[in-house]
C-alpha cells in the first residue's frame, strides 16, 4: 500500500499526531502561561486519543459484561488513560497554582516580560 | 436580585440530585461506567456549586477547609489499610482473596472498600483546591 | 489559540474538552468518556476560571508568531508521520495488543472477581498497586496547592 493510503486508513495516528503537534506548538510556541498550560492539556488529550484508538476493536462494545455478550474493545488502555486524566488535571491544578504565585511575583504572565524582569534583576546586582 | 433568586431555588433542588447521583456511581462502579475517580468529581461538582451560588462563606461553613484536609488523607490511608490488613490476614498485599470466606466476596469487598478509598480522596481534593482558589480571590479583591 | 481574550480561551478548551469525550464515547471507552468529560470540562474549566479571576488581567500579548517553535511542531511531525504505514491497522482484532493479556482479564473478571465491569475490576484488582500510586499523586497535588497557595491568619479573632 501507497503511504499515502495508509496515513488515511490508518487516520487515527494521524489526527493523533497533528493534534500532538498543535499542542507542541502552543507549548512551546505561545508567550502567555496560561495559553502554554492549556497547550499542555491539548497534548495529553491527543495522546489518550491515540492509546484508546489503538485498543479499539471493530465492531466490538464497551469492556462490561452483560446478557449476550460480543467481542469487547481492549480494556487495558482504558485503565492507564483513566489514570493519566485524573494525573493531568492534578498536574493542571499546580500549575495553575504556580501561575498564580507567578503573577504575584512578577506582575505579568508573559515569559518574555518574566524573563525581561529577571534579567534587569540580575544587572543592577553586579554593579 | 432575581437571576439571584432563580440561581438558589434551582441549585437547592440539582445539588441534592448531583450529590446523589455522584454516590450512586460510586456504588455502581462494578456494574456500570464509574467508579472512584468519576464519583469523586461529580461529588465535589455539588459542594462546588454550593460555593458558586451561595458564597464562599457558605461553603466553608458547611465543609471547612481542615475538614477536608483530613478526609484527603483519610482516603489514602483507608486503601494503604486495606492492602495492610490483606497482609495480616496471611496474602500479599492487596491481594483481596483473603479478606472474607469465598473468593469472590473477598474481592468484592476489597474492591468496594478501595474505590470508596480513591472517591473520598479526589472529592475532598477538589473541594479544597476549589476553596482555596477562591478564598485567596476574595481576599486579594476585598 | 489566536485569541488574545483569555476567557473565551479557556471556554473553547472547555468545549475541546467535551468533544473529546464525545469521541471517547464513539471509541467504546465508557469509563475514560465518563472521566474525562467531568474532570476535563468539569474541574478544568473551574480552575482555570478561578485562576483567571486571581490574576486579574484577562488578556494576552498580541500574537507574535515564533518561527522556531513552528519548524519544531513540523519536523517533528513529519517524523512522527513517518512511523504511521509501520503501526497495525485501526480496529483490527489481530493486533498484537490484544492478544496477551487482555482475554484473560476479560475472561477471568466474571469467573474469579464476579463483576461486569472490566475496566473496574483491572483498575482496582488486577492494577491495585498502579491505583495506589494514582491516589498518592492527587493527595499529593492537594498538599501542593495548599502549600502554595494557602495562607495563614495572622489574626484570630
Amino acid at each position: 500500500m501507497g503511504v499515502s493510503t495508509m496515513l488515511v486508513t490508518n487516520f487515527n495516528f494521524t489526527v493523533a499526531i497533528f493534534i500532538a503537534m498543535i499542542g507542541l506548538y502552543i507549548i512551546v510556541g505561545q508567550g502567555n502561561l496560561i495559553k502554554k498550560l492549556i497547550g499542555l492539556n491539548v497534548f495529553q488529550s491527543s495522546v489518550f486519543l491515540l492509546y484508546i484508538s489503538m485498543g479499539k476493536i471493530s465492531g466490538g462494545t464497551a469492556p462490561i459484561h452483560f446478557e449476550g455478550d460480543s467481542s469487547f474493545s481492549n480494556p487495558l488502555p482504558h485503565v492507564l488513560i483513566l489514570t493519566a486524566i485524573v494525573v493531568g488535571v492534578a498536574t493542571l491544578s499546580v500549575g495553575l497554582a504556580l501561575v498564580v504565585r507567578v503573577q504575584e511575583s512578577y506582575g505579568t504572565i508573559e515569559d518574555d516580560q518574566i524573563r525581561q524582569l529577571d534579567l534587569d534583576q540580575e544587572n543592577p546586582k553586579d554593579a | 436580585m432575581s437571576e439571584n433568586v432563580i440561581l438558589r431555588i434551582v441549585s437547592k433542588f440539582l445539588i441534592p440530585l448531583i450529590l446523589l447521583f455522584g454516590l450512586y456511581v460510586q456504588a455502581h462502579g462494578d456494574y456500570s461506567p464509574g467508579g472512584g475517580f468519576q464519583a469523586g468529581v461529580i461529588f465535589a461538582a455539588g459542594f462546588i456549586l454550593y460555593g458558586l451560588v451561595f458564597g464562599l462563606d457558605e461553603l466553608k461553613r458547611v465543609v471547612p477547609l481542615s475538614t477536608t484536609i483530613i478526609l484527603m488523607a483519610f482516603g489514602v490511608l483507608l486503601y494503604t489499610s486495606v492492602g495492610y490488613l490483606t497482609m495480616f490476614l496471611g496474602g500479599l498485599f492487596l491481594d483481596y482473596a483473603h479478606l472474607a470466606h469465598s473468593e469472590k466476596h473477598g474481592h468484592h469487598y476489597g474492591i468496594l472498600l478501595i474505590e470508596l478509598g480513591v472517591g473520598i480522596t479526589v472529592a475532598s481534593v477538589v473541594i479544597a483546591v476549589y476553596q482555596i482558589f477562591t478564598e485567596r480571590a476574595t481576599r486579594d479583591g476585598g | 489559540m489566536f485569541l488574545r481574550d483569555l476567557l473565551a480561551v479557556v471556554i473553547i478548551a472547555g468545549v475541546y474538552s467535551l468533544l473529546m469525550a464525545a469521541i471517547f464515547t464513539q471509541l467504546d471507552a465508557v469509563d475514560v468518556a465518563f472521566t474525562e468529560a467531568s474532570v476535563g470540562a468539569g474541574i478544568s474549566t473551574v480552575l482555570l476560571l478561578a485562576t483567571l479571576a486571581l490574576i486579574k488581567n484577562q488578556k494576552a500579548d498580541k500574537y507574535e508568531w515564533r518561527i522556531p517553535a513552528i519548524i519544531l511542531a513540523l519536523l517533528t511531525g513529519a517524523l512522527l508521520l513517518y512511523s504511521v504505514p509501520a503501526m497495525p491497522l485501526f480496529g483490527n482484532p489481530q493486533n498484537p495488543i490484544h492478544h496477551h493479556v487482555a482475554p484473560q482479564y476479560i475472561q477471568e473478571t466474571p469467573e474469579i472477581i464476579g463483576i461486569p465491569n472490566v475496566v473496574t475490576s483491572v483498575l482496582a484488582d488486577y492494577r491495585g498497586f498502579d491505583t495506589l500510586g494514582e491516589v498518592t499523586v492527587i493527595f499529593t497535588a492537594g498538599i501542593g496547592v495548599l502549600l502554595l497557595l494557602a495562607r495563614r491568619r495572622t489574626k484570630k479573632q
